[in-house]
C-alpha cells in the first residue's frame, strides 16, 4: 500500500489504496443488490396477503410517488454532473451540485415521509397485514438508505470545503456517487414492481 | 419497557447459579491478573487496537478457542440428559436452550471465527502481500464478532436463552409462542455478527483479487486461498439474505410486524426458506476453507505438488454454485410437491460428484508421496474416511421421498456431525499445528498432540455413530429424554461415553497448548515442516510486515522451488526499502462496544436506551469519516535488524520434518 501517485488516472483511482476502497465498494454494492432481491423477494411472496385490511389501489398515491420519482431520478442526474464537474478539477461546481443532489434527495425523503404518515391515517400500518409489513419495511429500507447516503455526503462536502479536491476526497465524493446511483436504480425497481404493479392489480 | 426486573438474571436453577459464579470469578480474575502483572497497556496497544492481520486471526482463534469450550460444555449436558431414560438431570426448558446454544455457538462463534481466523492469518501470506487490504475494517469485522458473540453468550444468565433451536423456526420462534426475550437474543446477537462476516468477506475478496503478489495469476494461487476466495463470495451473496431474515424477525418480534406469524397474513414457512438460503451456502463457507486447509497439508506432508489442481478449482466453483440451489431439501416435508422435491434432490445429490473429485485428488497426492505422519496430517487423513461416512448419509438424506422417514430424527444430527466435525473440527485441528509456528514461533507438541489426535478421533466416532441407528429406529431429535420402553437407552448410553472421550480429547488439546507455551523449543526456522507455499518463506512468528521484499512467483509451490534452485531465500541490504504500515486504532473495539451494548439494549425491547447507544454507532462512523491517518513507515534500519536476527540465528536451528 504505498502512497505512490498515478498521474495518468483520473483523480479517484491516482492511488494502491483508492482503488481497493473502490473496487471494495462495488462489491458492497454487489451485497447490497443480494439484500434489496431478498426483499423484494419477501415482498413478491407477501404483496397480496392483505388479512383483510386495505389493498394497494385503496393506500397509493400515485401522484406523490411520480413527483418523488422525478426527485429521486433527477438528483441521480445532479450527481452524475457533480462528479463530471469533479473530472474537470472544479471544486465549486462538484459542490454546488452535489448541495443541489442532496437538496432534490431531501425532497425525496420528506414526501416519502408524509406518504408513510397518510398510509398510517388510513389504518395501514406495519401491523396491518403482510402485505403492508413487506411494504414498509422495502420502502422503509430504502428510505433508511437514501437517509443514510444525505447524512454521509453532508460529511464529504465538509471534507471538500476544508481540503479541496485531493485523490482521497474524490474517492470518497466518487463512492457516495456510486451509492446515490445505486438507490436510484433500487427505487426504479420499487416503482416499477410495487407502485405500478399495485395500480394496475 | 416493562422489564420484570425480578426475571432480569436467571435464578432458581443451581447449574445457572454455578455457571454465574464462575463468570463472576473469572472475570474478577481476568481483571486481578492483568491488572497484577501490569499488562493492561500492552493490551490495549498490542492486541485491542491492532490491525495486523496476523494477531487479528489470533484474537479470532482464541475466541472460537473459548467458544468451543461453551458449545462443548453445551453438547456435554445433553448427553449427560440423554444417557440414562427418564433422566431429571435437565428440565426441558433448559434442554431447550441448551441445544439451541449448542448449534448457533457451534456453528457462528466456534467454526467461523476459527475459519476466518485462519484465513486472516494465513491468506495475506500465501499471496505474497503485507496485510488485507483494508485492515482497519478487517479489525472492524472482528470486533462486530466478538461484540455479538458476547451479548449472545450472556443470554443463559441475563434474560434467558432462545430456545427454538439453532434454525428458530417460526411460529414457534415468534412472540406468540416465544414471548420472552430468549430469541430476541438470537435476532439481534447474530445480527451484529452477521455484518462483521460480511465486511471480512469483502475484505478477502478484495485482498486476493487485488494484492496477489507479482507473478501470481489466480490459477497460480495456493487451494487455501482459493477456497478462501469462493468462500468469502459465498459470504456475500449469501450473508445479506440472512440479514433480511434476522431484521424481518426483529420486526415481528419487537414491532408486531407479520411476515412470519400465522395471523394477518404471514408465512411462516418463509422464514424457513430464507433461512436455508443462507443457511445452506454458509456450510459450504464453512467447509470450503477447510478443504483448503486439507488440501496445503497433505501436499505438504506427501512431498508432492496437488494433485489435479484445476480439478479442484473446478470443483469448488461448482460446489460453490450448487450450495445456492439445494436450500429445499432442508424441508422436504414442507409439502411443496414431488416436482419440486425431485429437482432440489437431482441438485443435492449432484453436490457429491465434485466433492469426490476433491476426494480422489487427495488420495492421488498421496499416491507414492514420501508421506510424514505428523499430527496435522492424521487429521487430514481421519478426515477422508470419516467425512465420507457423513457425505454418504447426506445423499441419503437428499433423495427426497426418503428424507420423510429421516426428517427430523437423529440420523440426521448424525449426519451433520459427520459433516462438520471432521469437514471443519478436524481441518481447524489440522490448520492449528501446521501453522501454530507461523503465529507463536513454536510448534505443539507432537506427542501429546496423539493423545488429542486419537481420544478426540475416537470419542467422535463413539458418540455420534449411534445416533445414526438411533434415528433409522426413530429417536427423534431435540427430545429431551425418552421412554425405557423405547429401547434406545443402550445406544445413548454408548453416545454419552463418546461424548466424554471426545471432551478428554479437547482438553488434551488445550494442555497441549499449555504445555508448549511452558516448554516448546524456540529455536525453529521458519519453515520447520519443510513446506511449500510463500507463508514458510517468512520468520516464525512472522514479522510485522510479513516480507521485507515482496516475492516474485512463476507457478504452483512457489517457495518449493525457491528452496530447491536455491534462489530468493536471502535479501541483500539494497533490496530493503522502508515499508508502510496502517496505524492502530481503538475505534473498531469501540464499535464492537456501542454496537453490543445497543443490541442489548434492543433485546430487552428498550427503544429509548438503544436510540442513544445507536448515536455512538453514528458517531464512530463519522469519526472515521474524518481520519485521516496515512500510517507510519517501518524505517530501513530496523528491517534490516529484524531480517538479520531470523536470518542469521546463531547455534542449531530445529526443521521438524526432513
Amino acid at each position: 500500500m504505498s502512497s505512490k501517485i498515478d498521474h495518468s488516472l483520473p483523480l479517484e483511482y491516482q492511488t494502491e489504496q483508492n482503488r481497493l476502497n473502490i473496487l471494495g465498494f462495488w462489491i458492497f454494492l454487489g451485497a447490497e443488490i443480494v439484500l434489496f432481491a431478498t426483499l423484494f423477494g419477501v415482498y413478491g411472496v407477501l404483496y397480496q396477503r392483505y388479512a383483510g385490511g386495505p389493498t394497494h389501489q385503496d393506500i397509493i398515491m400515485i401522484k406523490d410517488v411520480l413527483i418523488q420519482t422525478v426527485l429521486l431520478l433527477t438528483s441521480s442526474f445532479t450527481m452524475g454532473i457533480a462528479i463530471f464537474e469533479m473530472r474537470r478539477q472544479q471544486l465549486k461546481g462538484l459542490i454546488f451540485w452535489l448541495v443541489i443532489t442532496l437538496l432534490l434527495g431531501s425532497g425525496f425523503l420528506f414526501m416519502e415521509i408524509n406518504e408513510f404518515i397518510h398510509y398510517v391515517h388510513l389504518g395501514a400500518t406495519m401491523q396491518t397485514s403482510a402485505f403492508l409489513s413487506s411494504l414498509f419495511v422495502l420502502l422503509g429500507t430504502h428510505g433508511a438508505h437514501v437517509t443514510f447516503g444525505i447524512i454521509w455526503a453532508i460529511m464529504v462536502i465538509i471534507q471538500l470545503v476544508r481540503r479541496g479536491l485531493t485523490p482521497t476526497t474524490a474517492r470518497k465524493t466518487f463512492i457516495i456517487g456510486l451509492y446515490w446511483h445505486f438507490l436510484d436504480v433500487v427505487w426504479i425497481f420499487i416503482f416499477t414492481f410495487v407502485y405500478l404493479k399495485g395500480m394496475v392489480g | 419497557m416493562g422489564i420484570k426486573w425480578n426475571e432480569f438474571f436467571i435464578t432458581g436453577d443451581p447449574l445457572i447459579l454455578g455457571s454465574q459464579i464462575a463468570i463472576v470469578l473469572t472475570m474478577v480474575g481476568i481483571v486481578a491478573g492483568v491488572t497484577y502483572l501490569k499488562k493492561w497497556k500492552w493490551l490495549w496497544s498490542e492486541w485491542i487496537t491492532t490491525v495486523d492481520h496476523k494477531r487479528i486471526g489470533i484474537m479470532y482463534i482464541i475466541s472460537g478457542v473459548l467458544m468451543f469450550f461453551r458449545g462443548g460444555m453445551d453438547g456435554l449436558l445433553m448427553k449427560a440428559q440423554t444417557s440414562r431414560p427418564e433422566m431429571e438431570f435437565l428440565d426441558a426448558q433448559h434442554y431447550n436452550e441448551i441445544f439451541t446454544t449448542h448449534g448457533v455457538i457451534m456453528i457462528l462463534f466456534m467454526a467461523m471465527p476459527m475459519l476466518i481466523g485462519i484465513m486472516n492469518v494465513v491468506v495475506p501470506l500465501q499471496i505474497g502481500a503485507r496485510d488485507v487490504a483494508f485492515p482497519q475494517l478487517n479489525a472492524l469485522s472482528f470486533w462486530l464478532f466478538f461484540g455479538g458473540a458476547m451479548l449472545f453468550n450472556i443470554s443463559f444468565v441475563i434474560g434467558g436463552s432462545p430456545d427454538a433451536g439453532w434454525t428458530s423456526y417460526f411460529p414457534l420462534a415468534g412472540k406468540e409462542f416465544s414471548p420472552g426475550i430468549g430469541n430476541n437474543y438470537y435476532a439481534v446477537a447474530l445480527q451484529i455478527a452477521g455484518i462483521g462476516t460480511l465486511l471480512s468477506g469483502i475484505n478477502f475478496v478484495v485482498t486476493i483479487l487485488k494484492m496477489r503478489t507479482k507473478g501470481m495469476t489466480l490459477m497460480k494461487m495456493p487451494m487455501f486461498t482459493w477456497t478462501s476466495f469462493i468462500a468469502s463470495v459465498i459470504i456475500i451473496a449469501a450473508f445479506p439474505i440472512f440479514t433480511v431474515a434476522l431484521a424481518l424477525m426483529t420486526f415481528d418480534r419487537l414491532y408486531g410486524a407479520h411476515f412470519f406469524t400465522l395471523s394477518g397474513g404471514g408465512l411462516d414457512m418463509l422464514w424457513a426458506n430464507l433461512f436455508w438460503l443462507w443457511g445452506h451456502p454458509e456450510v459450504y463457507i464453512l467447509v470450503l476453507p477447510a478443504f483448503g486447509i486439507y488440501s496445503e497439508i497433505i501436499s505438504t506432508f506427501s512431498r508432492k505438488t496437488l494433485f489435479g489442481y484445476k480439478s479442484m478449482v473446478l470443483s469448488i466453483l461448482i460446489i460453490a454454485f450448487l450450495s445456492m440451489v439445494v436450500w429445499v431439501h432442508h424441508f422436504y416435508t414442507m409439502g411443496s410437491g414431488p416436482a419440486v422435491n425431485s429437482i432440489f434432490s437431482i441438485t443435492t445429490m449432484a453436490i457429491a460428484v465434485p466433492t469426490g473429485i476433491k476426494i480422489f485428488n487427495w488420495l492421488f497426492t498421496m499416491r507414492k508421496g514420501r508421506i510424514k505422519m505428523t499430527n496435522a496430517m492424521l487429521w487430514s487423513l481421519a478426515f477422508v474416511p470419516c467425512f465420507i461416512i457423513g457425505g454418504v448419509t447426506g445423499v441419503m438424506l437428499g433423495m427426497g421421498a426418503a428424507d420423510y422417514q429421516y426428517h427430523n430424527t437423529l440420523f440426521l444430527v448424525a449426519h451433520f456431525h459427520y459433516t462438520i466435525i471432521p469437514g471443519v473440527v478436524f481441518a481447524v485441528f489440522a490448520a492449528l499445528y501446521y501453522w501454530w509456528p507461523k503465529m507463536f514461533g513454536f510448534t505443539l507438541n507432537e506427542k501429546i498432540g496423539r493423545w488429542h489426535f486419537w481420544l478426540f478421533v475416537i470419542g467422535f466416532n463413539a458418540t455420534f455413530m449411534p445416533m445414526f441407528f438411533l434415528g433409522l429406529d426413530g429417536a427423534v431429535r431435540r427430545s429431551y429424554t425418552y421412554s425405557v420402553e423405547s429401547g434406545f437407552a443402550p445406544l445413548f448410553l454408548v453416545s454419552a461415553i463418546g461424548s466424554v472421550i471426545l471432551a478428554l480429547g479437547f482438553f488434551a488439546f488445550c494442555y497441549n497448548i499449555y504445555w508448549s507455551i511452558r516448554h516448546a523449543d524456540r529455536n525453529i526456522t521458519g519453515d520447520p515442516w519443510n513446506a511449500r507455499t510463500l507463508e514458510w518463506a517468512t520468520a516464525s512468528p512472522v514479522q510485522p510486515y510479513n516480507f521485507a521484499k515482496l516475492p516474485e512467483v512463476d507457478g504452483l509451490d512457489p517457495f518449493w522451488k525457491m528452496k530447491k534452485n536455491n534462489e530468493g531465500l536471502t535479501i541483500k541490504d539494497s533490496d530493503i526499502e522502508e515499508i508502510h504500515m496502517p496505524s492502530n486504532s481503538g475505534l473498531p473495539f469501540f464499535m464492537g462496544v456501542v454496537f453490543g451494548v445497543a443490541g442489548f439494549f434492543l433485546v430487552f425491547e428498550w427503544h429509548i436506551a438503544a436510540a442513544i447507544a445507536a448515536i455512538g454507532i453514528i458517531a464512530g462512523l463519522i469519526y472515521r469519516s474524518f481520519d485521516y491517518d496515512e500510517g507510519y513507515h517501518i524505517p530501513v534500519d530496523e528491517i534490516k535488524e529484524t531480517e538479520s536476527k531470523w536470518r542469521n540465528v546463531e547455534g542449531e536451528v530445529h526443521n521438524y520434518v526432513k
